[in-house]
């Protein structure tokens, strides 16, 4: 087996591993996973964390590490902190899963310092499109999330922070 | 600017981020509201993960041998170079918040130069995450002090008095050592004269808006740098440190 085809077989295995928080999203669509490489002949896959205390970057380098494990016993999993994991690194696949589970997707680019604390732009409700929406608070139920209120359908909602 | 002292520089960061995540995390459980209570408690969770990015990068580059729960459990008072400031009781609401102010104003500016210089390139990294998750923490706090400044006259009192007592602290931010000096000349750490202005820039714009008063420039406390802490630090890590160091190889 080439190096390439083991890189792509670990791929398949990481792959199927979920955000424990966002369990209809996989690790990759979340654009956590940064590749995965040889390095001496060994298999490394490289995560890269969504918030400095996000609680389940440690769980999903467990489950990266465990759904690789079937096919590369030696494989490491790293977690590259630079450059920063950002919302833009998002896959677009997961904005239309996040809506159809009541979430609010991020809307812009991060590097756009109004979108990063929400001032001033327009969330539209997950459920009824409207867009007469309201900020609750903007630190909600994890650390990727704010908390908003919709005033068409009346509806809480949360929403993915820019950042 | 030396090994020692670069290594220090990555200390207090981390040191910093820890006192105030640990200081943040006990209200959760005790919010005045759901969401104030959810909000600190998040906030708390940004920090004590930026705490744990600066203290594992720095147990790698010193390299005795040491993880991040050894340098957040194992280290006594005097081993703690975080700002006065910080580990100031939570006190009421109000306090919190004007502690909050005073310190995001000074922790946004600073990062966003950390994020931004080429001298440690994962400081950076560290720095370009945690930059982003300071800006929350700012604006959370000047909305509430707008909101208590400009409030009833209670509010306004409780907020303003808070001020009053917790402004002797901000001298130290300003305040630069040796380490603060080298860390500049090198390159990797902002001018605190730069940074004083831009935090009183900030810092004035928004109590003026809150209809408060900035407190005029009197004696300032210091030594927090230098591991000459106030008494408060001492039972904070009392409490924090307590299981770890009674039971040094408790897992979850």
């Amino acid at each position: 087996m080439t190096d390439a085809q083991r890189i792509e077989r670990v791929w398949t295995m990481v792959r199927t591993v979920h955000d424990p928080e966002l369990p209809y999203l996989t690790v990759e669509e979340m654009g956590m996973v940064r590749g995965v490489s040889m390095r001496n002949n060994q298999i490394v896959v490289s995560l890269t964390p969504t918030y400095s205390g996000c609680p389940a970057t440690d769980v999903i380098s467990e489950d990266v590490a465990n759904a690789v494990k079937a096919v590369e016993p030696e494989a490491q999993v790293e977690v590259v902190l630079s450059p920063a994991w950002t919302t833009d690194w998002i896959l677009p696949s997961a904005y239309e899963k996040m809506r159809e589970h009541g979430i609010a997707p991020p809307e812009g680019q991060s590097a756009d310092r109004a979108f990063l604390t929400g001032q001033g732009k327009v969330i539209p409700c997950p459920r009824c499109k409207s867009k007469d929406t309201l900020m609750v608070s903007a630190f909600g139920s994890t650390a990727c999330k704010a908390h908003f209120k919709c005033n068409a359908c009346l509806e809480p909602f949360e929403h993915f922070k820019c950042i | 600017m030396t090994e020692g002292q670069h290594l220090q520089i990555i200390l207090r960061l981390g040191d910093d981020a820890l006192v105030l995540g640990q200081r943040l995390s006990a209200w959760c459980g005790h919010g005045p509201i759901l969401e104030e209570d959810i909000a600190l408690s998040n906030m708390a969770l940004d920090l004590i993960g930026q705490a744990r990015n600066f203290y594992t990068l720095a147990a790698v580059r010193e390299d005795q041998g040491r993880d991040e729960d050894q340098l957040a459990f194992f280290r006594t008072d005097k081993d703690f170079q975080n700002h006065l400031l910080l580990e100031q009781p939570n006190g009421h609401f109000g306090d919190t918040i004007v502690r909050q102010f005073l310190f995001s104003a000074f922790a946004l500016e600073r990062c966003a130069f950390l994020s931004r210089q080429w001298v440690d390139a994962e400081v950076a990294g560290i720095a370009a995450k945690a930059v982003k998750e300071l800006q929350y923490h700012w604006e959370h706090a000047a909305q509430w002090i707008v909101r208590l400044g400009d409030g009833t006259t209670e509010s306004h009192e409780k907020v303003q008095a808070s001020i009053d007592h917790l402004w002797s602290y901000t001298g130290e931010l300003f305040t630069a050592d040796d380490v603060d000096v080298a860390g500049a000349q090198a390159g990797l750490l902002p001018e605190l004269t730069v940074m004083r202005d831009a935090w009183n820039a900030r810092v004035e714009a928004c109590l003026s808006q809150a209809t408060l008063t900035r407190p005029e420039d009197g004696w300032m406390q210091r030594g927090g740098k230098q591991g000459i802490h106030s008494e408060h630090l001492s039972y904070m890590l009392a409490e924090m440190q307590v299981l770890p160091r009674t039971y040094p190889d408790a897992t979850w």
